[in-house]
């Protein structure tokens, strides 16, 4: 395998006060090109993720542990102004809300070039270019659109927008925190789509977040499953969906609901996720897992590999067979 | 655009018609009789009656009235008998003291005011905040009036920095307009000063906290960029809707200011008129002042469309 373009190595992230993680021991690598899903419940620590890695992290959380290599250089050990300046150059990112994630008294147009600025692009150059870019991520008559505010626009133009920004920068790695999340779902579908249109032609390396593993399977190369600030498999997208090794993917996959399961079979999680001030000691699936023994309490499973490109954090992980419908019932 | 300005244009003239009748009815409102400033104790009841009908007072209110909103469109606010000359050139010659005297005032409190609030939020609860929110606290609690007489004991009298009174136009010796106006400009200006750090304090941090700009974060743009790109356009918003309320405050204010800095301004003028019961002269510069607050509050509605495109759409 080639370098990965980033590589996150134990990142651990605290509650400023220290004692509560957010999270934990979190390893994963992203190869140039390739697209990462990554997939867990609300508050599993997903956005956490996204922005430890692009520096961002509010203030009351803090980065305890970890190693955050960009492209050979750990972002994690540069002074906060250096880190700054690989955000719209090396690192850019799309977030989750397009309605406020636009400054609303800029012209959008001017919200893009203002990336292309920083790369000391001539005024004029970058807003040829911004019309450029707003072709690209299909927004229609861009020389107008460019003009406009972000009120003018729709929240599937909005998040166009921010993708845009996204591209000015030519980033070594986007990330994309649940772009299509906050849209009606017809407009999902067309960001989705320009998303993975634009990822193949560019040939992005790309970690998408998302909840949803229908959006997964359609984007994604690998797979980072996380469950409370932890990850609780890494594996290929087909073995995540053919063969996963961790009961929780298992769960995960199970409550998607399908167009030809049986009626009135929507299977959903049991219980719920521990609050983030009282995880428990060991496995934090514990208490909604089918297959818990007593050895599941006593310390927290660690990651392994179950075989060459897979791995999940359970002290029994299911082995190469099919997964049984039935042991979830 | 148009139409939202043609609504306010529309507001403004509605508010100009009641605060236009107020005035004349000022003459209703007020104790005493306006003749009594002309004629002395010993008047006779013939003496009065002809005066009655020579200031056409003994005419209905309404034709009072009609005649009064017929000349005052005009431009005419009557005469004055006692400065002996019209009540309009009386304002005009005296509008440009009290216009530069509120507006060097509005001036420094937007510049004090606004930097203040950006340093403040910048330094949210560290030193350079609880700084300029003390300072701003004792801004807008002490009296402007007593203020403006420290001032002149300490500056003036004591120092001999400024003058302890007086105006010098501009157009005479502009160094000495500055000499003239700066002190009283300033005292008008500490409680504005105070409000508008306070307000610009409050509208930057909850800016600060929106996600455009983590977005602008996210463009790897500096702390500076963020602030004066992204962080101070929105804060200022709200700023801006204030600066009409401000201004109204100020041109009221110098009418105190003009009495402690001796100041020949519109407002001295209204005092001089109220304590000699001169009315037109009360009502006319009464009318006068309303007007420019009114045309200053239009003029901020036109600034806050241009600054927000959200609004136009109204
Ligand atoms: N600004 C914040 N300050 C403190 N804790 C936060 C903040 N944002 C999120 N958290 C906590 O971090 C955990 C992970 O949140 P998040 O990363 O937003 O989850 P996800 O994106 O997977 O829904 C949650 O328990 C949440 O309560
Ligand atoms: S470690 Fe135990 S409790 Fe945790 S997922 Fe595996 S079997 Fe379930
Ligand atoms: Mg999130």
């Amino acid at each position: 395998m080639a370098r990965p373009i980033l590589e996150v190595k134990g990142l651990t992230t605290t509650l400023a006060g220290g004692t509560i993680t957010i999270l934990e021991d979190v390893s994963f690598g992203l190869q140039p090109g390739e697209v990462l899903g990554v997939v867990g419940e609300s508050g599993s620590g997903k956005s956490m993720l996204a922005l430890s890695v692009m520096g961002l992290l509010p203030k009351a959380v803090r980065r305890t542990a970890g190693r955050i290599v960009l492209d050979g250089e750990d972002l994690a050990a540069l002074s906060p102004d250096r880190w700054r300046e690989r955000r719209g150059s090396d690192l850019a990112m799309i977030f989750q809300e397009p309605m406020t994630a636009l400054n609303p008294v800029m012209r959008v147009g001017d919200q893009v070039a203002e990336v292309l600025r920083r790369q000391g692009i001539p005024a004029k150059k970058a807003r040829q270019e911004t019309i450029n870019l707003f072709r690209k991520v299909e927004i229609p008559s861009p020389e107008q659109r460019v003009r406009g505010y972000p009120h003018e626009l729709s929240g599937g133009m909005r998040q166009r927008v921010m993708i845009a920004i996204a591209l000015a920068a030519n980033p070594k790695v986007l990330i994309a925190d649940e772009p299509t999340t906050a849209l009606d779902v017809t407009v999902q579908a067309q960001i989705l789509d320009l998303l993975r249109k634009l990822q193949k032609e560019r040939g992005l390396s790309l970690v998408f977040i998302t909840h949803d593993l229908g959006v997964i399977a359609e984007i994604a190369d690998r797979v980072l499953v996380l469950y409370a600030g932890r990850v609780a498999e890494i594996a290929p997208v087909r073995k995540i969906f053919d063969n996963p090794q961790h009961p929780y993917t298992r769960a995960l996959l199970a409550s998607i609901p399908e167009i030809d399961r049986p009626r009135g079979r929507l299977v959903t999680i049991e219980g719920a996720v521990p609050s983030i001030g009282a995880m428990p000691k060991g496995c934090r699936y514990a208490s909604r897992c089918p297959f818990r023994r007593d050895i599941c309490e006593q310390e927290s499973p660690r990651l392994g590999l179950v075989s060459s490109d897979q791995a999940a954090a359970c002290v029994q992980p299911f082995g190469f067979e099919k997964p049984q419908e039935e042991a979830l019932a | 655009m148009a139409r939202f300005l043609a609504k306010r244009i529309a507001g403004a003239f509605v508010v100009l018609a009641l605060v236009s009748l107020m005035s004349f009815a000022i003459i209703w409102l007020v104790p005493g009789d306006p003749t009594a400033a002309f004629l002395d104790t010993s008047a006779t009841p013939e003496q009065v009656a002809r005066l009655r009908h020579e200031l056409g007072l003994d005419q209905p209110m309404i034709i009072q009235m009609l005649d009064w909103y017929g000349r005052i469109l005009h431009g005419d606010l009557g005469h004055s008998i006692l400065l002996n000359r019209s009540v309009t050139a009386a304002i005009l010659e005296r509008l440009p003291v009290t216009l530069s005297l509120a507006g060097v005032a509005l001036t420094l409190a937007l510049i004090a005011g606004v930097s203040a609030g950006i340093v403040a939020a910048v330094n949210h609860n560290r030193w350079p905040d609880q700084v300029v929110m003390t300072a701003a606290l004792f801004g807008l609690s002490v009296p402007d009036f007593w203020l403006g007489i420290m001032l002149i004991l300490l500056l003036a009298v004591k120092f001999d920095f400024f003058p302890t009174g007086g105006y010098v136009p501009i157009s005479e010796d502009p160094l000495g307009w500055l000499d003239s106006i700066v002190m009283p400009a300033m005292t008008l200006a500490v409680i504005q000063v105070g409000f508008i750090a306070r307000m610009t304090r409050a509208s930057m941090l909850e800016v600060l906290n929106q996600d455009f700009i983590r977005t602008a974060d996210a463009k790897g743009l500096t702390r500076t960029e963020i602030m004066l790109h992204h962080g101070l356009p929105n804060a200022l918003v709200p700023v801006l809707t204030v600066a009409g309320i401000v201004a109204g405050a100020l041109l009221g204010g110098a009418v105190i200011i003009e009495q402690v800095f001796s100041i020949p301004g519109v407002g001295r003028l209204i005092i001089g008129g109220i304590l000699s019961r001169d009315y037109p002269v009360i009502q006319g510069g009464l009318l006068f002042l309303a007007v420019i607050y009114l045309g200053v509050n239009l003029a901020v509605d036109i600034l806050y469309a241009a600054v927000d495109p959200r609004v136009r759409l109204e």
